[in-house]
């Protein structure tokens, strides 16, 4: 396949708006996936700022847990809204604008696979994304005008169907555009993680799309037969852990692939760390073999071993919890493991901390205590089913790879901008990200083991503090994200931009190898890929050789 | 910049084939889902007592039969298409696509028969509108396939019969329509 672009310059006449209208016919209509990754991620936050605004109503909502001022169908559709936006309006475009930006480079492709293909699915999910918010403002949650309903679901149809595109041309782009001599073993855990987490989305959206299908059908026949509780039955499972912790896939790759360059030091093994990514992907398979949900409900008797019929009912309930929480917070520590190697302190060894170090910590362990969260729900004797320890658990996952996010795109600014974001700048935003994510989340967890129910009202008035915290969390995030947009907009668009060396974080891995920014297709000449960390080979050789000289 | 040394050309991969093999993935799982779901609403209203096809309804089972033998040919037609390029044997090439979308709009004219054979509306409980979910589905990846089938004809036709990589790509989303149709032909036509 190949990129076709041409420069806004050429394409247009000299005054400023044909520059412009130029500009953005450039971006609409470009098969550079470095652009449409922005756009995705660009969309992405815009969604994000939305559902943040829907997270501050309910939290508003909440402050007095004694009275309601919603109707009860306004409740439904605020809550689904909520966990629409932070899923489909938020985490995947961002995840999936990210592998679509960086994955090519990283993989030494000129080009993404189907680059057509992957505009197309941004515009999809764009269009979509419009269409639900249309049809979520014209009262078309679920159980509002029956007509905006049917507008929901088929714009939320249209939004699956997009991510689709975007994933399958993610996958087919690691499986057949890598540079020679790019094994899969030599792929960058970034690359690796967004390749996995594709394959996660080509095994779950089709099935999720499936029940759409049903769901729009039958309700537009005006059955709702399956309306009724097949939202609930059927298409519940995307919206929620364990099928979130997919989602948060490329933030994990992301935390492994700066390690190496901030610790600058070889990753030891990477194998251990592909298998890391791998289980969590596993999550995947929550969602399209085990759509209820699963619960360990023993009531009080886990160090009670019974009969045969007993142990058969416990491991029962143990396994497929096991397998769709426990492997991927495996995996996330295995991880975790490999960061706590790197760091130990040596003789002479140095840190490279770049200002997307702390955006990356930041967003993986708030994806991991998510995780963590997550994986106590289903354990019925703790009581957090029902309660809002679930909402809590998602919002630190979705928040965690935002942060990640934020990460991403000031680590490869170099690449996609032509410019290097300030770190004095960044960490104290990072950390304003941070606090925003604990004030939002934690709060909850706390209230859902005293037993505040997932709903608006609550009984004890004790429970206030926790959502008042919870609100100024919303906000703070609101906040920090409009800041890095402003952050990012200042560097982007400042007069006195410099020219950036090709690769300024001493970096190991085949993407710094080109120049700043990365043209439209990539490489001028694709490298020869000796190692896992040609760039770090190739440096070494050259201190060897001007050591020898010298 | 540290000067990596300049890789040779890279090998084709065949990329359109791998992305047709991802796709027919995602038009498993989507299948796979969807049935699954029929599934589970039949067993639920047979548990409780009741029946899944509605009384009165009878699915015209010689039409479902002869899709699922007309898909045979479809994958002989493309199977042919694929071999008649590789030995530039363009018109057999030609005619063997055309084939291929010609046999492919005939199952999907089967099913509109269908359709019209069975006195059942979308309306018709839960049986109704989660058949035609599930045919209709069918039916549009059909559509798929054939618009898939045209494409690469109007490619060789317009000359480009070096591109073969394309009919094996267009071989292997046939064989996964087939597969579809025989997990639909069983679970909603024989199980019904």
């Amino acid at each position: 396949m190949t990129t076709i672009d041409s420069s806004p310059e050429q394409a247009a006449g000299s005054s400023t708006i044909e520059r412009l209208l130029a500009t953005d016919a450039d971006w609409l209509s470009s098969t550079d996936s470095k652009k449409t990754g922005r756009l995705f991620v660009g969309a992405g936050l815009l969604g994000l700022l939305a559902t943040v605004v829907v997270n501050i109503l309910v939290s508003i909502e909440r402050l007095d847990g004694a009275d309601v001022a919603l109707d009860a169908d306004a409740w439904v559709q605020l809550f689904s809204a909520q966990r629409f936006g932070l899923i489909f309006g938020s985490a995947l475009p961002i995840g999936m604008g990210l592998a679509l930006a960086a994955v090519p480079l990283q993989v030494g492709a000129r080009s993404i696979a189907f680059p057509r293909l992957a505009q197309m699915g941004f515009f999809m999910w764009f269009g979509g994304f419009v269409l639900a918010c249309v049809a979520i403002i014209s009262n078309g949650g679920f159980g509002g005008d029956p007509d905006m309903v049917d507008l929901f679901l088929a714009a939320h149809g249209l939004m699956v169907l997009g991510l689709v595109a975007g994933a399958a041309s993610i996958v087919t782009t690691v499986l057949t555009t890598r540079a020679p001599g790019m094994t899969m073993r030599r792929v960058p855990f970034f690359a690796f993680s967004c390749f996995i987490y594709g394959i996660g989305l080509l095994l779950t959206l089709p099935v999720l799309l499936g029940s759409l299908v049903f769901l729009f059908v039958d309700h537009r026949s005006g059955e709702g037969l399956l309306f009724a509780d097949g939202v609930s039955e059927y298409a519940q499972w995307a919206f929620g852990q364990p099928t979130s912790f997919l989602y948060a896939l490329p933030v994990i790759g992301l935390f492994a692939e700066m390690l190496p360059v901030t610790f600058a030091k070889r990753t030891p093994f990477r194998g251990l760390v592909f298998g890391g990514l791998t289980l969590v992907g596993i999550a995947a398979l929550a969602g399209a073999t085990q759509q209820t949900a699963f619960e360990v409900p023993w009531a009080g008797s886990q160090l009670y071993v019974g009969d045969s019929d007993d142990v058969a009912t416990k491991l029962g309930d143990l396994v497929p919890w096991a397998l769709f929480h426990l492997l991927p917070l495996l995996g996330a520590g295995i991880v975790l493991l490999m960061a706590l190697f790197l760091a130990k302190p040596e003789k002479g060894a140095k840190v490279n901390f770049t200002a997307a170090f702390p955006f990356a910590v930041f967003g993986f362990s708030m994806v991991l205590v998510g995780m963590a969260g997550a994986a106590l729900l289903p354990i019925v004797d703790l009581g957090l089913l029902g309660t809002v320890f679930d909402e809590a658990a998602l919002v630190y996952v979705v928040y965690g790879l935002v942060l990640g996010a934020m990460g991403a795109m000031v680590y490869w600014s170099p690449k996609l901008w032509g410019v290097e974001v300030d770190l004095k700048a960044v960490a104290p935003l990072s950390v304003l990200g941070l606090i925003a994510t604990i004030a939002a989340s934690f709060p909850h967890y706390i209230a859902g083991f005293l037993g505040q129910e997932a709903g608006f009202t609550y009984a004890d008035s004790d429970m206030q503090i926790w959502n008042v915290i919870v609100l100024a969390g919303h906000v703070l995030m609101a906040l920090t994200v409009l800041a890095f947009i402003g952050l990012l907009a200042k560097t982007v668009f400042r007069d006195d931009v410099e020219s950036l060396a090709d690769d300024p974080f001493d970096a190991h891995t085949i993407e710094w190898a080109t120049t700043s920014p990365a043209p439209a297709d990539n490489f001028v000449d694709v490298p020869m890929i000796t190692s896992a960390e040609p760039l770090l080979d190739a440096k070494e050789a050259n201190r060897v050789t001007e050591g020898s000289d010298s | 910049m540290e000067a990596l040394p300049a890789g040779p050309a890279p090998a084709p991969r065949n990329q359109i084939v791998a992305g047709a093999t991802i796709a027919s993935v995602a038009i498993f799982m989507l299948t796979g889902g969807m049935l699954g779901v029929w599934a589970l609403e039949r067993r639920e209203a047979i548990d409780a007592g009741g029946s899944w096809l509605p009384s009165g309804v009878v699915i015209p089972e010689v039409p479902s039969n002869v899709m699922l033998i007309a898909f045979l040919g479809i994958l002989s037609f493309a199977h042919w298409a694929q071999w008649s390029a590789n030995r530039d044997d363009r018109p057999h090439t030609i005619f063997a696509l055309a084939a291929t979308a010609f046999v492919g709009v005939l199952v999907l004219n089967a099913q509109f028969y269908i359709y019209s054979q069975m006195d059942l509306g979308v309306a018709d409980g839960r049986y109704g509108s989660m058949f035609y979910a599930v045919t209709g589905a069918f039916c549009t990846l059909m559509i798929v396939g054939v618009v898939f089938t045209l494409v690469a004809l109007f490619r060789y036709l317009g000359g480009r019969t070096n591109e073969r990589e394309i009919l094996a790509a267009h071989t292997v989303i046939w064989y996964a329509l087939g597969l579809v149709y025989s997990a639909i032909w069983f679970v909603v036509y024989v199980t019904k």
